[in-house]
């Protein structure tokens, strides 16, 4: 019993460890075997597993709508060009429903951010232990295969937002305007510690709300996916119990499968939504 | 679940699929976009003229066939003046000309009565003379009596 709690529990650790590439401990530089060796390697270290994934699915979208940009007609579109269409319709309607002011990066920021985090977010779906086992019969120690489960890829993305929530706070403003917003609200300049520390929270957590939200969902989805797995493979044996568990675990993922096709779409748009209107935020003069 | 520099990673990338995304991907696609909503305003108008245009015709043409018509009937009228106009000058023509025809008749006969009389005169006083001298048995000087002939004669 204690040895079956420590394999399910190796398991769950199996599949929670990225593929981290960095200096290992005795000062050469490789992938790390163990999760205490990723640990060891500090802050200047890269999990492969998130890079590969998350660019792999950035290129493919990306090639996807290259391949019906170069191609797009103005007359009767077809296949394809329909569906992108239809995408960019309807991201750019809900840009337009949050955002106020006039600036032409912002529908292409939330095409990008929708369609990325939407398919990283859809390869919870996969069955989560083919791509592992099947890269570790090469040798591979760890590979996770949803990067929006690192939060380094969820805290990436919400960085890249949060700088240009500053640039564009700063453009519109004027530093000083900027500022001001910070410190001269809401109790007026005698109260300006005040201010700046609830102003300054409330910034802050802007990129760590969008970031922790995102990674939050689909470590969670991700972990009851592993939790569910579990019940299979407790394998050992014809008996009535292994058979129940195994039965619950086909209903239990597809059950769970089918409403994280809602979470994934939903976690996609939220951070879109979201990060359209803090740019709108940013552009407001009175605010 | 370490953060790391993947972090730096990931934000690089997220920038660069942004910039590509908008350069590469929402420009030309939105431009498609736009020339199809100018495009289906153009036709949109072009029907809407269309009609107009169509409507504007239909009136002209009915115009035209009212005036064709009124043209036609005012011909007609005018073909059917002229032609009782011609065939009453035409009647008219034909009597002055048989009117003509019958006083160069009579004036043909009349001269030929004149001349049937003058002949006869002019028979009549030597056949008087003649009668005249068989009843007398004697010559008559035509001379001596040429006065009295020339009476008869105009009494003739």
């Amino acid at each position: 019993m204690s040895s079956e709690a420590h394999t399910s529990a190796e398991y769950i650790h199996h599949h929670l460890q990225n593929l981290t590439y960095g200096q290992l401990s005795d000062g050469t530089w490789g992938v790390a075997h163990t999760a205490e060796q990723a640990k060891e390697m500090g802050f200047w270290a890269l999990n492969l597993d998130t890079l590969i994934m998350s660019f792999l699915l950035g290129a493919a979208f990306l090639w996807m709508f290259r391949s019906v940009a170069k191609s797009v007609v103005a007359g009767t579109p077809s296949g394809l060009q329909n569906f992108c269409e239809w995408a960019i319709e309807f991201i750019d309607s809900s840009v337009r429903g949050s955002f106020t002011a006039k600036n032409n990066m912002v529908a292409p920021l939330a095409l990008t951010i929708f369609f990325w985090v939407f398919s990283m977010n859809l390869m919870d779906l996969l069955p989560i232990d083919y791509i592992p086992l099947l890269l570790g019969s090469f040798g591979v120690p760890f590979f996770k295969v949803v990067p929006s489960t690192d939060p380094n890829a969820t805290f990436g993305m919400a960085i890249g937002v949060f700088l240009l929530v500053l640039y564009y706070s700063v453009k519109m403003k004027g530093l000083g305007g900027f500022v001001g917003e910070l410190t001269l609200q809401p109790f007026g300049k005698w109260g300006m510690p005040v201010n700046f520390l609830l102003e300054g929270v409330n910034l802050i957590a802007k990129p760590i709300s969008l970031a922790l939200r995102l990674f939050g969902n689909m470590y969670a989805g991700e972990m009851i996916f592993i939790l569910i797995a579990l019940m299979g493979g407790a394998w050992a044996g014809f008996s009535a119990t292994n058979v129940t568990l195994f039965g619950s675990q086909i209903l239990l993922s597809l059950g769970w499968g089918i409403f994280h096709i809602l979470i994934v779409t939903l976690q996609a748009f939220i951070f879109m939504t979201l990060t359209v209107v803090y740019l709108d935020m940013a552009h407001q003069e009175h605010h | 679940m370490n953060i790391n520099a993947t972090l730096l990673a990931q934000t690089i990338m997220f920038a660069l699929f942004v910039w590509f995304s908008m350069k590469f991907v929402w420009t030309p696609i939105v431009a498609a976009l736009d020339a199809r909503k100018k495009q289906i305003a153009d036709g949109l108008a072009d029907a809407e003229r269309a009609k107009l245009d169509l409507e504007l015709a239909a009136k002209r043409s009915a115009e035209i066939l009212r005036e064709a018509k009124a043209k036609a009937g005012d011909i007609i009228a005018n073909g059917e003046k002229r032609g009782s106009e011609i065939v009453e000058e035409a009647k008219n023509q034909a009597k002055v000309e048989g009117d003509r025809i019958v006083a160069g008749a009579k004036a043909e006969i009349d001269q030929e009565v004149f001349r049937a009389k003058e002949q006869l005169r002019t028979q009549v006083s030597s056949i008087a003379l003649a009668g005249a001298s068989k009843i007398l048995g004697r010559e008559i000087d035509p001379k001596a009596h040429n006065d009295l002939l020339d009476k008869l004669v105009a009494e003739i």
